[in-house]
């Protein structure tokens, strides 16, 4: 037994801190250092403390020349409504897909579901926004979002409604409640657990989305945090100036860690509730 | 069982739970999914480019220059390559990460939490603070006083941006084999202990085939998600060294760029019938081997 509390006691712990110092702790801990450098000393990016400290110039430089206020509200304009939306009529039709039976709801579900495995159209889709007068525009990027989430949405939801009992929307029935009625008293609260996972995931996918926003916002006037970055650290005035983009690295990533910390184990037993079984 | 009968009739059905409550998302999804998707098998003939108004048929001819310039296959190539490797390390170590720190000591739920925070930082910024990290004279090559080209090797740049990719979704594979785990029951380990099975027996004769639910959603998701992968490879190398790290979608971003939106839509159109190809068979093995084990 000498060797398991060895292990225990002593080999467990350090491997532990010696993984998240050198895994975790290195990366992060370059990127808030370098955040507090000058742009000379950030040029050649290393570990070590800055010579003199730059916090509150490179934060507001990031902050104001990099128009994060703007960025911000556009992140919050496209996805607010996105996640919204998707949740109301994603719900709302599983809660049809998962109570009826026979081969066209079969087949509609099949469809309904194929946008998790397939790959958005992402050049076409420009395409059809210009036809639509939807290029460039927050409400197009949100059309989008719900059209490529919206099968994440019915996968979850489907297979959660089918383990609710039929007697539940029975009872409402028999006191004379409509479909509708039905729907938002009965099953939308029960749905809560799963609605929470879809939440995190789809919040998760388009607060970190660049590669749809730049083909549907590319070009236009609203921008979001990421599309942002990216455009703010490959124009000139960030070229090799590590301090301001690693100054706009935290910010960015700071909301999502902060509502984590406060709400990670609801947080990871959403995100795996769905996986494992 | 009088529900069935209920929800059978399609009128009865159709009245308790409206059609028309379908209208909306299939609306969005026809629309804005298969409508681009379907879109993607007409221009990818056509020589739709931003340097012309008119958009005519052209037949092969965006397949043949891909084909022919060599593109379409090394972005292929490079994009398979990638997803291989990333499902492997991502899975590997997030495997490993639940393995060390399943028992449910203060220590071991700190570092849960401190693993997953990636997950949640943006893959651009991600790949920015490997770049820093990686370059020619960036952090590492300065702590360990070696001058390793990380991000400038034509042959092994690929894995390292495969692995800056897995850094980032490790935790979210650790998270979900930890679910995986507990599901185990303790008397079906008990059990093996008692068979005498050590660790490493058990952990291959009982433990990992009882993983196979999170195995199969695992590397189906990291499959699936690198086939799309881009923000990480982006901001880590941009494509390069010589366009050996240009994924599918890249390629697609930089053709794009150039205006040479045909081209682009010819690509997209590859990755989709490659994602199609690819999907329904991975998953289909995925699922026997469960279904054989379970």
């Amino acid at each position: 037994m000498k060797g398991s509390v060895l292990w225990t006691r002593v080999l467990h712990p350090v491997i532990v801190v010696v993984l998240l110092v050198t895994a975790i702790g290195i990366p992060l801990w370059l990127a808030l250092i370098t955040s507090f450098k000058s742009q000379g000393e950030a040029n050649i990016p290393d570990l070590t403390l800055p010579s003199s400290w730059h916090v509150w110039d490179n934060y507001r430089q990031a902050f104001t020349q990099g128009d994060m206020l703007w960025a911000l509200f556009g992140s919050l304009l496209v996805m607010i409504p996105a996640v919204l939306g998707v949740l109301i009529f994603g719900s709302l039709a599983s809660w049809v897909l998962a109570r009826r039976t026979g081969k066209m709801v079969s087949i509609l579900y099949s469809a309904a579901i194929s946008g998790i495995i397939l790959p958005p159209a992402v050049v076409t889709i420009v395409l059809l926004l210009r036809q639509l007068g939807l290029a460039s525009t927050p409400f197009g990027m949100m059309c989008v979002y719900m059209g490529m989430y919206m099968s994440l949405v019915v996968f979850f939801i489907t297979g959660f409604i089918r383990t609710i009992p039929l007697e539940l929307e029975e009872a409402a029935r028999m006191d004379g409640a409509k479909p509708l009625g039905i729907f938002l008293k009965v099953i939308l609260p029960l749905l809560r657990p799963v609605i929470a996972t879809a939440t995190i995931l789809i919040c998760l996918y388009i607060w970190n989305d660049v590669f749809y926003s730049f083909f549907v916002l590319g070009g236009g006037s609203v921008t979001t945090l990421p599309l942002n970055l990216y455009s703010v650290a490959s124009s000139n005035l960030y070229q090799n100036n590590w301090n301001l983009v690693f100054a706009y690295v935290i910010l960015m990533s700071l909301p999502l860690i902060v509502i984590f910390a406060f709400a990670q184990r609801r947080i990871i037993s959403g995100i795996t509730g769905g996986a494992v079984k | 069982m009088t529900a069935p009968s209920v929800r059978r009739g399609p009128l009865l059905g159709g009245g308790l739970y409206p059609t028309w409550f379908l209208a909306p998302a299939f609306a969005i999804l026809m629309v804005f999914f298969f409508l681009p998707t379907l879109f993607n098998f007409i221009y990818a003939f056509t020589n739709w480019s931003a340097f012309h108004d008119d958009i005519a048929g052209v037949g092969f001819a965006n397949f043949e220059s891909v084909l022919s310039n060599g593109s379409l296959v090394s972005s292929l190539r490079i994009t398979i390559v990638y997803a291989v490797l990333v499902a492997i390390l991502q899975n590997g170590m997030g495997l490993g990460l639940a393995l060390l720190l399943e028992r449910d000591t203060r220590l071991n739920r700190f570092a849960r939490v401190v693993f997953f925070v990636p997950v949640l930082m943006s893959a651009l910024a991600v790949g920015y603070i490997f770049q820093a990290l990686l370059k020619p004279d960036g952090a590492l090559n300065g702590l360990l006083h070696v001058s390793v080209p990380w991000l400038g090797s034509t042959t092994w740049t690929v894995v390292t941006v495969a692995f800056v990719n897995s850094w980032k979704w490790m935790g979210l594979a650790m998270v979900i084999f930890l679910a995986g785990l507990k599901t185990i029951p303790e008397d079906v380990l008990e059990a093996a202990r008692l068979d005498g099975a050590g660790v490493w027996k058990t952990f291959t004769q009982v433990r990992f085939p009882l993983l196979a639910p999170a195995v199969t959603f695992n590397v189906a998701t990291a499959l699936l998600g690198s086939f799309n992968g881009f923000d990480t490879i982006l901001a880590t190398t941009g494509g390069g060294p010589a366009q050996t790290t240009e994924v599918l979608n890249i390629y697609i971003f930089k053709v794009y760029g150039n205006g040479l939106f045909a081209q682009a839509t010819t690509m997209s159109l590859v990755l989709f019938l490659i994602v199609t190809i690819l999907a329904f068979p991975v998953i289909g093995y995925l699922r026997k081997r469960e279904r054989v084990l379970s």
